[in-house]
């Protein structure tokens, strides 16, 4: 045993892998904020791209479009450095957040997956059967008790995969906030490697950790397929 | 804010220099996706034969490159490529310093991401022709390189396009972060700028309206070619 602990000491790979577990909880402190609000503005923004009130769905439209069109590290260099530099927004309450890459990080991985978040949404509430809304109206649901009891979760259930693959790529997003000066993982990686000169071992550890943590993110949406989908289920003999 | 003056065209503005980078852009983003296709190819071909050993490869590399983050890739290939490559020189007896550019490690790095979205478009694309197809051409007494390129190869450009398009946006979007090798391109010709000018706002948002340029152009191109390759079935 203490042999193994030797020999794990004196790896690089492993000391590079404990450092880099470090900066762990930066990158998951990222999701824990983008991921919950990205969703619920999604699901706003879906409703409203689907509305038929001309404006909003425009709107929302053209948001949608914009964001998709343009890579995330300009919408996180815009945040950082192009807000940042207009006078105004320095002298107001707001500079208190956008100075911190972190909350720059969260502004811009948020913005983003809203975008791409309404997009799949709204391809799930538009899938949902005339039918099934025919029949909700016809039970006397008001508009917002349709929306909660048939629309939503209908919609939900039938894009699971897709904001799945929505998920994982927002995990995989988070380590361009690194390039803003934001110590998660892959920053810390890159400062291991500027440290040690030795590229590789650095970023394979820091290669695992992302592996690991989709791994998880994966198994959390096929449980969540396998909770809501009770109809898709193969049975049990 | 917005400084207009600082893109007009020569000495005084950023206009040349931009229109560069985004001809550099658009370089790596095609050299990468031609190089990604041919892998791509590769891959699928690998996961499709019956040999355990080259499906697990196959499935290895597509599982990790696209769970990892494209970032974390270009650092790996960017700082460990070099290293790689003189060591596999040293077995041929070459030991000097061999650097390559940073255009060379850009598009390996770019094309390594975009080909495993593009295997997996490419499977989606072969599993969907169907199968009668190939006896068909095989009851004609067609060779396996005419059933190929005559009677797969057409049928599978038509399943694979919109999702081919899908993957030269991510392609096309992905190359601004080969930015951080130092190759100007778009996004480290707006660094470059914005720190002389000290304007980031006006470049950063030059560099948004030419990546939105970028892709809503090629998009409009793609669904040029998914209509004229669909032509028999409307």
């Amino acid at each position: 045993m203490e042999y193994i602990l030797e020999y794990l000491n004196q790896s690089l790979l492993f000391r590079n892998f404990i450092e880099v577990l470090l900066g762990l909880d930066n990158t998951l402190l990222l999701l824990i904020i983008s991921l919950p609000v990205g969703f619920i503005l999604s699901l706003i923004f879906a409703i409203g791209r689907v509305s038929k009130n001309k404006l909003i769905s425009k709107t929302i439209a053209s948001y949608i479009f914009i964001i998709r069109g343009t890579p995330l590290l300009v919408q996180i260099y815009l945040i950082y450095f192009g807000l940042g530099s207009i006078v105004y927004i320095r002298e107001s309450f707001l500079w208190y957040l956008l100075r911190e890459p972190f909350w720059c990080g969260v502004l811009a991985l948020t913005i983003n997956t809203v975008a791409y978040g309404s997009e799949i949404f709204r391809g799930g509430i538009q899938s949902v059967t005339k039918g099934q809304i025919e029949s909700g109206l016809s039970l006397g649901f008001s508009k917002l008790m349709l929306l909660r009891k048939v629309i939503l979760p209908i919609a939900l259930r039938k894009v699971l995969p897709s904001y799945g693959n929505e998920l994982i790529l927002m995990v995989k997003a988070t380590s361009l906030v690194s390039l803003t000066t934001y110590m998660e993982m892959t920053g810390i990686a890159r400062k291991i490697m500027a440290k040690t000169f030795a590229p590789v071992e650095a970023f394979i550890a820091a290669g695992i950790l992302y592996l690991f943590l989709n791994f998880l993110m994966v198994q959390f949406v096929k449980y969540l397929e396998w909770k809501y989908n009770p109809h898709l289920r193969l049975s049990q003999n | 804010m917005f400084k207009f003056e600082k893109l007009v065209f020569g000495d005084l503005g950023w206009g040349d220099e931009f229109l560069f980078a985004t001809l550099m852009t658009i370089t790596v983003s095609i050299l990468s996706m031609g190089l990604g296709l041919c892998l791509a190819i590769i891959t699928v071909w690998a996961k499709l034969i019956t040999n355990k050993i080259t499906r697990l490869i196959a499935n290895f590399y597509t599982t990790v490159v696209r769970g990892v983050p494209e970032l974390l890739v270009i650092y790996l290939i960017f700082f460990g490529g070099n290293s790689v490559v003189m060591s596999v020189a040293k077995l041929f007896g070459y030991n000097g310093y061999i650097e390559l550019n940073a255009l060379t490690i850009g598009t390996i790095a770019i094309a390594f991401i975009s080909a495993t979205y593009s295997s997996e478009v490419l499977r989606a694309a072969y599993l969907a022709v169907n199968k009668g197809q190939v006896e068909a051409a095989k009851a004609l007494g067609l060779s396996k390189l005419q059933i190929f390129f005559r009677v797969m190869g057409p049928q599978i450009l038509r399943h694979a396009l919109p999702g081919i398009g899908n993957v030269w946006q991510i392609t096309l979007k992905d190359t601004s972060l080969i930015s951080v090798t130092g190759l100007v391109e778009i996004m480290r010709q707006t660094r470059i700028a914005s720190n002389v000018e000290h304007s980031p706002l006006t470049f950063l948002v030059t560099a948004a309206f030419l990546y939105l340029f970028l892709t809503t152009f090629s998009g409009k191109f793609f669904k040029v070619l998914e209509l004229n390759y669909s032509k028999g079935y409307n």
